[in-house]
């Protein structure tokens, strides 16, 4: 039986495992093509894609140009500022007249959580999630999990501890969900003021000190602390919080084992990340960077359309037109 | 004057008597001219058979928002009564947070108008508690009452001011209104759009917590208690407010309370896949809260059945779940919903029911209406609990369609509603000799 991704990509809470893997073992291929030379693959020549993004990004934003220039797609990019969106547009019209001009997918990054879905129920065309309010920024964790299994062979029985702003954070529900569905341990570190409440209802682990999570974890992820939560009240300064759970190379050194260390970026440093440990050789962070191109190329070819065991046929100088057909 | 009606055979309730048995009812020059067996009808009367039916009190509903003045597209007193007609209902108290704010006697004299105009269900005005619902300066009680207030309110907006409220309190003494609270901490509620569990965990939506609500409930029980008022709580939704009136009322605190039908059967799960129809403030709680919200129906902790009904327009939920607007229109739905759910659930008898939609409501707001005693307007329904039918939103009379309950199937509807004596809703399949 063959397992596809339907539609849209809008989370990882309802994805399979086999879903999830198909996309990490389609990724891998892809990988390659931002090696070489001439780093042009013709699987999506054709499409037309749209990057809606209603919220600042540049990691994000970038990683998924490259993703669909690198397969020959068309693409436009729609920044909130100076669209119809500032003049009031609401999100369903903005739908509609996407729609109306016959595109074939939507990446989409906006403010309020359930977006993407809101948008992928009102149009035919592809919609993926590129991070909505705090619900989930699927490729994010998609890449973090490819990352991993890169540097650890497997992600089954790893311990993977989330650190930081857990309450706040769609790239924590993301990889709360891809990680437990791959058969990692979950672990979640932070002040209660930035935790979920119940959070452990997800089957997760709790370590309300970072000594702990770092003496239990495999991997840390380290999740950036957005400057104005101290304003909101919720941290009393970021000087108190990186003395408390800044991850730093003194902390580092008294774990038991050699921890990967990750960070989605942009990270702020001496706040949340040391510098000598998102510089040092535990870090990943600039991998998790690579492998975003390579994760979102996987993710455009499969809601093209694409075979997955065709996906390095697709990538080959002659082999193109493996990802365009419908 | 118009023709006597007798409504022969019904199965008749009148909770506020509690009378339970097929009966005939005699409705003339607009009172209840008589109730009992055999009735013989008077000289040109019109005789309905309504055996099968049920024969009630017309229902109340203290909470309603009709959006006139203000915002006519999505609702107006008018299409509001027929909507209240429809649903079953004879009286129905209008919230304040209108545009221009109902908050003075001219303002209050135009709801009354309206609703005279439209000569369906009784519309009452509820005053704002403060001017301008700005949470401030006391709104002239007595000149609201004077012009038709039945009760003070600045729903929507909770009283963030404790002395505010205690001087509303202690003001509406003399009026002898309730002070009706929409109870919510406003600081720990902020920005929330559901409440705060698992669910908005996972949706990655700002959860209101249920002790936004309980802090309010036991502070304005605390202010009953301090000055003797009535304290009137709207649309309670957690099992913790719950307790707190139930101990309050054992004390014997001046507290009176109310539960939507919606908070009564649905929980947080509605608003899975962010279904803005299910976005409403207090927010769907947890499967405990609504069984504890029953249970305190059933005791009579909680007084009332209200509906909250907030018509907003078609495109307005059509939104991503921050940007949709709290509330859910509620007349038409309420007493099937409440029917099916309550009473075919086993939750309360059918008598019960009527008195938590008819009797108790009327008591709680002083108005007239949830008796057939003799010689009380013919404020009266007929209900069809037989009737099986299915929510469609496009069949509402209400100009707005927002309800998380399209599409379900419930038991129980109004098949003719009377407003002293005077049709203000009859379907077609109501049998006439």
């Amino acid at each position: 039986m063959t397992v596809g991704l339907g539609k849209d990509l809008v989370g990882l809470e309802h994805l399979s495992p086999d879903q999830i893997r198909l996309i990490l073992d389609t990724a891998e291929p892809f990988k390659e093509v931002s090696e070489r030379p001439i780093k042009k693959v013709p699987a999506l020549r054709g499409k037309t894609i749209v990057n809606l993004f209603f919220e600042a990004s540049t990691r994000t934003r970038i990683s998924f140009e490259f993703a669909e220039k690198r397969l020959s797609a068309d693409t436009v990019n729609v920044a909130a500022s100076g669209s119809a969106v500032q003049k009031g547009e609401t999100l369903v019209d903005t739908a509609k007249n996407l729609e109306a001009m016959r595109i074939d997918m939507v990446v989409i990054r906006h403010p309020s959580s359930g977006a993407a879905q809101f948008l992928g129920n009102r149009i035919r065309s592809n919609v993926i999630n590129a991070g909505d309010g705090k619900h989930e920024h699927p490729t994010q964790a998609l890449l973090d999990l490819l990352t991993i299994r890169d540097k650890h062979g497997t992600i089954a029985g790893l311990k993977v501890c989330l650190v930081g702003d857990i309450l706040h954070s769609r790239v924590a529900r993301s990889n709360i969900w891809g990680l437990s569905k791959l058969g990692a341990v979950v672990g979640v570190c932070g002040p209660d003021t930035l935790m979920p409440r119940g959070i452990e209802e997800l089957g997760v682990c709790r370590f309300r000190r970072l000594e702990e999570a770092i003496e239990w974890a495999d991997v840390l992820n380290v999740l950036r602390l957005q400057l104005e939560r101290m304003e909101a009240g919720f941290i009393p300064s970021l000087r108190e919080y990186y003395r408390v759970f800044g991850v730093t190379l003194e902390r580092l050194e008294k774990a038991p084992r050699q921890l990967t260390i990750m960070h989605p970026g942009p990270m702020n440093r001496g706040v949340e990340i040391d510098s000598r440990v998102a510089d040092g050789s535990h870090s990943v962070i600039l991998d998790q960077v690579t492998n975003g191109v390579a994760i979102r190329m996987a993710v455009l070819y499969l809601l093209a359309g694409g075979r997955p065991e065709l996906a390095d046929a697709a990538k080959g100088p002659s082999g193109g037109g493996g990802g365009t057909s419908e | 004057m118009s023709r006597p009606l007798l409504l022969r055979g019904g199965r008749v309730i009148d909770p506020s008597r509690d009378f339970d048995q097929t009966a005939d009812v005699l409705i003339q020059d607009g009172r209840i001219a008589g109730l009992g067996p055999n009735l013989a009808p008077p000289d040109g009367a019109e005789v309905r058979d309504v055996r099968g039916k049920t024969v009630a009190p017309g229902l109340v509903d203290v909470h309603v928002h009709l959006r006139e003045p203000g915002n006519e597209d999505v609702e107006t007193i008018a299409s509001g009564a027929r909507a209240a007609a429809a649903g079953g209902f004879t009286a129905v108290c209008a919230m304040p947070n209108t545009d221009p704010v109902t908050d003075n006697q001219a303002a209050v004299g135009f709801i009354v108008r309206q609703s005279v105009r439209a000569g369906l269900t009784r519309v009452y005005p509820i005053g704002a508690i403060s001017v301008g619902q700005r949470g401030e300066q006391l709104s002239e009680f007595g000149e609201m009452v004077g012009a038709g207030a039945v009760a003070v309110s600045d729903d929507g907006k909770p009283v963030v001011s404790t002395h505010l409220m205690r001087t509303a309190l202690e003001y509406a003494r003399t009026f002898e209104i309730p002070v009706a609270d929409h109870c919510e901490e406003p600081t720990l509620a902020a920005g929330g759009v559901m409440h705060e569990g698992l669910v908005a965990m996972r949706l990655g939506l700002k959860g209101i917590p249920a002790a936004a609500e309980e802090i309010m409930v036991g502070r304005d029980i605390l202010l009953a208690d301090l000055t003797g008022g009535q304290v009137h709580l709207c649309h309670l939704s957690t099992r913790g407010s719950v307790e707190l009136i139930r101990r309050a009322k054992e004390k014997g605190v001046r507290v009176t309370a109310e539960v939507t039908p919606h908070h009564l059967t649905l929980t947080e799960h509605a608003c899975e896949a962010y279904d803005t129809h299910a976005k409403m403030n207090p927010p769907l709680r947890e499967a405990a809260d609504v069984a504890a919200l029953r249970q305190a129906l059933k005791e009579g902790v909680i007084d009332c059945v209200a509906s909250d009904h907030a018509p907003h327009a078609y495109d307005a939920k059509e939104a991503a779940f921050d940007d949709a607007p709290f509330g859910i229109v509620g007349l038409e739905t309420a007493f099937g919903v409440c029917y099916t759910e309550l009473v075919e659930g086993g939750v309360l008898t059918l008598p019960e029911l009527i008195a938590r939609m008819s009797t108790a409501p009327a008591r709680v707001f002083r108005l007239a209406g949830g008796t057939l005693t003799p010689g009380a307007p013919a404020d009266v329904v007929v209900l069809d609990v037989t009737a099986r039918w299915t929510v469609d939103p496009a069949m509402f009379h209400s100009k707005s369609r927002n309800t998380p309950f399209a599409g379900r199937t419930v038991s129980g509807r109004a098949v003719l509603t009377l407003v002293g004596g005077k049709p203000a809703h009859e379907t077609k399949d109501l049998r006439s000799p």
